[in-house]
Parts: structure tokens; sequence; C-alpha cells
């Protein structure tokens, strides 16, 4: 990445940040990132993070686990080795459909859970060993961090970036040139 | 934001700022762990060891060291095995069932009610594996190709079934709670002082920095895994049920099951949620997020789902008779007659006569009332699988082959140890995890907490504007806050 200068603006409460934000956006300003102890709810349209799809993901790994299940379950007890148990043949899924729900739908949920946990632990990229990268230790406990770059707000300067920033009620402005 | 009505009572008491939430719940994790703790571990491990002692013999010597015989081939184990089991619905239901519910209250207890699923799912699952006797195959359960034809395991079983929900539940339910711990762990990385602390703590936390697109994506997740895990909470035990619902036993072979077994975990689980938090609150100084409010809604639904199975146990009485089969009134009449009659009237009382105290509120309201009733529930809900389990096969279709069910001392120490394990677990989460889901509790600050509804926050204020207005009345706030 080329050098940029990035602000690190801290507020010590979530609803002023995000009247900071919604003060910043309206006039132009790019909202790199936010950093919160707990989720910030409507701060996502006001910086501009849109809606994750991971919903899309867990209803599909949802639907490959019953596909396993019912693909799985065909071949062990309808093909391969077709048991007579308690004068119950073992002719056709269909037939024996109603034994096979509970696992069916025990399949369903435990790949779709799965599958979704690991999916978002991927894309977060917080895997076990990842150092953390949050510009402040307090920003896990009460403090409310937003980043703004340099680089992504190329038609004001770093000093018109800092007024604005002191004009939305912070706590502490840091700066910081990055390499 | 969410306005929440003034007459609703706070679910955060005190006047708590987000650092004070913080340091509340970090505290005691970071301190030297108080003298009972150590005293209460010990106990536990000396139990629990003893339980693991007797699980070794079992193995080394068979399942003949239980005292099970050829007409009661069930009974502690499975009594066990389903009590536990029972238990562990309490902490999914919170969290899973009651975020759907949007309920706030659920956030101060989600935490320590799934640890303690997941304690008692691990005990729970204990039970089956030793049952085998020979544990070094419990790998068959799984359909594995294998060198008996391939010879597959039998899907159309609940006993399968329960292999599959047992295993779903536990995992499923562990990941949840991972979820939800990760940012808190990051809290504790970032205060911990000392490297080991910080290490250990920056692996749980797997780099959490909290970026916006991060609680994005963690809310969906929660949410999404929430909707997967109610259905979740309802099949594993209606599964479970299944392994006597489906069987030809008179006092097993009713469609009442699934219900009555799904309202009587959510009794017991509630039960022992309330047993852990009523001390665990009081040890741990959580008083102002674990208060009477949250004890009187767990109360009510100990009510709600103890009078469930009070109407099941009514409703198989009465269908005994109703269905004129008379093995199946025969089975009943020797529940409340019979030589088990004792553990039929003990189930009784506990868990049909102990949940209608709490239509009184200065009963549920009560902290000592309900951490006796909690107990009680418990080992009522012991006796009904009991009476569920061995008096239903006591006395078979062949008078001559009538017998009773005596415990031996292996059958006590493999169930005492259980009990022991769990605590050992419980105590040490208590030591080193956050208890409470401390970052969720902050979101509902400012809509549940005390301050924030009597208008005493001396915290930032809702908007900008407000802010500017507090601050120049910070004044006069702080004389009035000295003055209390």
């Amino acid at each position: 990445m080329a050098a940029d200068t990035v602000f690190y603006a801290m507020y010590d409460d979530d609803d002023v940040l995000k009247n900071g934000a919604k003060k910043l956006v309206s006039k132009g300003v790019k909202v790199n990132e936010v950093f919160s102890p707990f989720p910030i709810h409507g701060i996502d349209p006001i910086i501009g993070v849109k809606n994750t799809r991971l919903g899309i993901m867990a209803f599909l790994y949802g639907l490959t686990g019953l596909m396993l299940a019912t693909v799985g379950m065909n071949y062990f007890m309808i093909q391969d080795w077709p048991m007579n148990i308690g004068g119950k043949p073992s002719f056709s899924y269909l037939e024996n459909f109603l034994a096979f729900v509970p696992i069916s739908f025990e399949f369903t949920v435990l790949c779709a859970a799965h599958g979704m946990a690991i999916t978002y632990l991927l894309v977060n990229g917080t895997l076990p060993g990842v150092k953390a990268d949050n510009p402040d230790p307090r920003t896990t406990d009460d403090k409310f961090v937003m980043e703004l770059r340099l680089s992504e707000n190329a038609k004001f300067s770093a000093a018109e970036l800092e007024a604005l920033l002191k004009d939305t009620g912070i706590v502490e402005l840091d700066q910081k040139e990055i390499k | 934001m969410h306005k929440e009505a003034a007459i609703r009572e706070p679910l955060i008491l005190g006047h708590k700022t987000y650092h004070e939430i913080t340091e509340d719940v970090c505290k005691p994790i970071e301190d030297k762990a108080p003298r009972m703790w150590y005293v209460l571990f010990s106990i536990a491990l000396i139990i629990g060891l003893y339980g693991v002692g007797c699980i070794l013999y079992l193995l080394g010597t068979g399942i003949g060291t239980w005292g099970l015989n050829k007409t009661v081939g069930w009974a502690w184990d499975i009594t066990n095995f389903v009590w536990w089991v029972g238990i562990g619905h309490a902490g999914t239901l919170i969290s899973a069932v009651l975020l759907l519910f949007r309920q706030k209250w659920r956030m101060a207890i989600n935490r320590s009610a799934e640890a303690m699923t997941i304690f008692a799912v691990f005990m729970a699952g204990l039970f089956p594996l030793i049952h085998m006797g020979r544990i070094w195959v419990a790998y068959w359960v799984l359909p594995l190709p294998n060198q008996f034809g391939s010879l597959w395991v039998n899907f159309n079983s609940p006993l399968l079934w329960d292999v599959f929900a047992i295993s779903t539940y536990l995992s499923v339910s562990l990941v949840f709670w991972y979820i939800g711990l990760i940012p808190d762990f990051a809290t504790i990385r970032d205060r911990a002082k000392k490297p080991l602390s910080k290490r250990m703590y920056g692996m749980l936390s797997f780099g959490w920095s909290g970026r916006a697109k991060h609680w994005n994506r963690f809310e969906l997740v929660s949410l999404v895994l929430a909707g997967l895990a109610t259905p979740l909470v309802f099949s594993v035990h209606s599964i479970v049920s299944f392994d006597f619902a489906t069987s030809v036993i008179p006092g097993w072979h009713t469609t009442i099951f699934p219900p009555y077994f799904v309202a009587g975990a959510v009794f017991s689980g509630f039960a022992m949620v309330q047993t852990l938090l009523l001390v665990m609150r009081k040890a741990m100084r959580l008083e102002a997020y674990i208060h009477t409010k949250h004890v009187e809604y767990m109360n009510i639904v100990i009510m709600v789902t103890g009078s469930i199975v009070g109407v099941a146990y009514l409703s198989e009485l009465f269908i005994s008779w109703y269905s004129g089969v008379e093995y199946e009134a025969y089975a009943f009449i020797n529940r409340a007659t019979g030589p088990y009659w004792w553990s039929y009237w003990a189930m009784m009382t506990c868990n049909v006569i102990s949940p209608q105290l709490m239509w009184f509120k200065k009963l549920r309201r009560s902290l000592l009332f309900t951490f006796i009733i909690s107990i009680v529930v418990n080992i009522g809900m012991w006796f009904e699988r009991f009476v569920i389990i061995v008096t239903s096969v006591h006395r078979d279709y062949l008078p001559s082959s009538w017998s009773m069910f005596y415990p031996t001392h292996i059958d006590i120490g493999v169930f005492v140890g259980t009990i022991g394990l769990f605590f050992v677990f419980f105590l040490l989460f208590t030591r080193y995890f956050p208890v409470l889901a401390l970052n969720e509790v902050k979101t509902i600050l400012k809509s549940s907490g005390e301050s924030f509804k009597d208008g005493k926050a001396v915290s930032p204020a809702y908007s900008l504007d407000e802010q500017h207005l507090a601050v120049s009345a910070q004044g006069n706030k702080e004389d009035n806050n000295n003055e209390h």
C-alpha cells in the first residue's frame, strides 16, 4: 500500500459516533472503518457497510447437508444392504422416508451451522493465532474508534479532516502515517 | 434507539457505564480466586475423580458391575443420561429461543446457561458410551465402511437418531457459545497485564478487533444460529423420547412423550440454571445484572413448563385407563401403588406441586425459595426418568420374570461422579471465562439500564445535541448523585 495518513477518532459513546459519522458522510467524507466493543445498530448504512450474505451461505450449507443425508441414507438402507427390520422391509426410499426425517433434519442443521460458522471465521479472518489490529485496546471496552484515510478522502487536506473530526464530539484524535 | 416503557423494571441495576460493565465481569477473572473457589473445586474434583475411577472399573470389568438384571436392562444409566440431556436444554433455549423473541433479559444469563448446557451434554454423552461396555468400539455407531459386509448402522432406530441428535446438539451449542465468546475474550485480552494471560486470551479471541463489518456478520450469524438451534432444541429431546415411545413397553408406548419430554427438559434445565446462577451472582458480585427480575422470569418459565409436565402426567394416567389396554393400565397402577410408589409420589410432589407455588409473586421473587425449589425440581426430574424407565420394565409381561432394581456402588459412583465432573467444568468456566455476555449486555444498557430509565445517566446522552445539554447539566446531576 502506498504511504497514507490514517486518522483514528475516538468517541466514548456509540450514538455520538453514529451522529458524527452521519455528519461527516453528509459532507462527503469517506469513513473507512469503525471499531466498537459491541454492534452499533444503524451504523452500517451510514458508513456504507453492505449487509452480509452469510445467511444465503447457511441456506446452501443446509441444502448440502440435506442432500448428503438423503443420498447417504438411501445408499445405506435401501441400495447397499436393505434390511427387513421388525417386518418393515426397505424397498424404496419414499416408503421408509418417515424413519429418515429425524436424521435428515439433524444433518441439515449440523451442516448449516458448522458451514456458516467456519465461513464466518474465514471471511472475518478471525482464526486461532491471528493478531488483533484494533487501534486502541480500549475499543473492546468502552471506546469507539472511527478510522479515516487521507487517500480515500482526496478532496480534503489533513488539516481539513482534522477540523471536521474535531467538530463531532470526539474525545481523542490519533494520526498515524503508514507506509 | 429502541425505547422501553418506563414501567418495565430495568435489567441492569445501578448507574453503570460501559466501562463498569467490563470491570464487573472481568474483575473476578483477573483477581485471585477466592478461597471458597478452591474449596468447591477440590470437592468437585475429588468426587469427579471418584466417578472416573468407577467408570474405569466398569470398563475393565463390564457393565455387570451395575445392578441391571434380565428384566431391568435399563436403569440408572439411561435415567442419568436423560436427566443430564434435559438439564442441557435450558442454555440453548435461553440463547436461541429468547433471542428470536428479542427477550433482553436473556443477555445476562445466556453465557453461563450455555456453558451449563455444554457441560451437561458432556455428562449425558458419557452414559451411552460407557453403557456400550466396550467403549473402544464406540465408533461403530457411525455409518463407516467396515469389514462386516459393509453392514451399516440402522437408520430406522431411534437410538441412532439419538447419536445424530445429541452430537449435532452438542457441537452446534458449542459453536454458538464460542462465537459469542470471541468478542468477550478480546475484551479480556485487551485488558490483560500478564504476558501469559494476554497470550492465552489472544489465542482464544482469534484476533477479534470489533470492525463494523465483523459485527454485522456477527449479528447475522447469531440470528441464523438461533434460528437453527431453536428447532434443534425441540428435536433433541423429542428424539430422546422416541427411544422409549417407539418401543412396545407399556408405560413407554405413548404419543405424548415428545412434548412431555421437551417441557420436562426445559423445566429441569431452568431449575439447574437457577441453582447455579443464584450462587454465581452472589459469589461474583453480579447482582446488578442478574437480579430478582431475571429470577422471576425464569421462575415463570419453570411454572409454565412444570404445568405442562403436570398435565402430561395426568393425561398419561387418564389415557392408560381410558385406552382399555390392561397392560398399560397396570403399568400406571404399578407406578403409583407398586413397590416403587415412593419414587412416583416423589416425582409428583416435586414436579407437579412445587412449580405451582410460583403463582405467588412473593414466592417467585424470593431468592431463597427459588433456590430450594430449583433443587427440588432437579430431584423430581431425576425421579421422573427413574419412574418412567425402571417402573415400566421391572414388572414384565410375564410375572415369572418380575424383579427389582438395586443400584450397586458403581451405579451410584458413576452418577455422583458426573455431578462432580460437571461442577469441575463449571467452576473452571467461572474462573477463566467471561460469565456474562458483557458486550451484549452493553447494547441494552441504554434501553434497559436503570440510570437511563430514571434519567440519572452520567455517561454520554442519546444524541450529540442532547449530549451538549447533558454536559452543561452535568454539574447539577453530580450534585444529585452525591445526595443519594
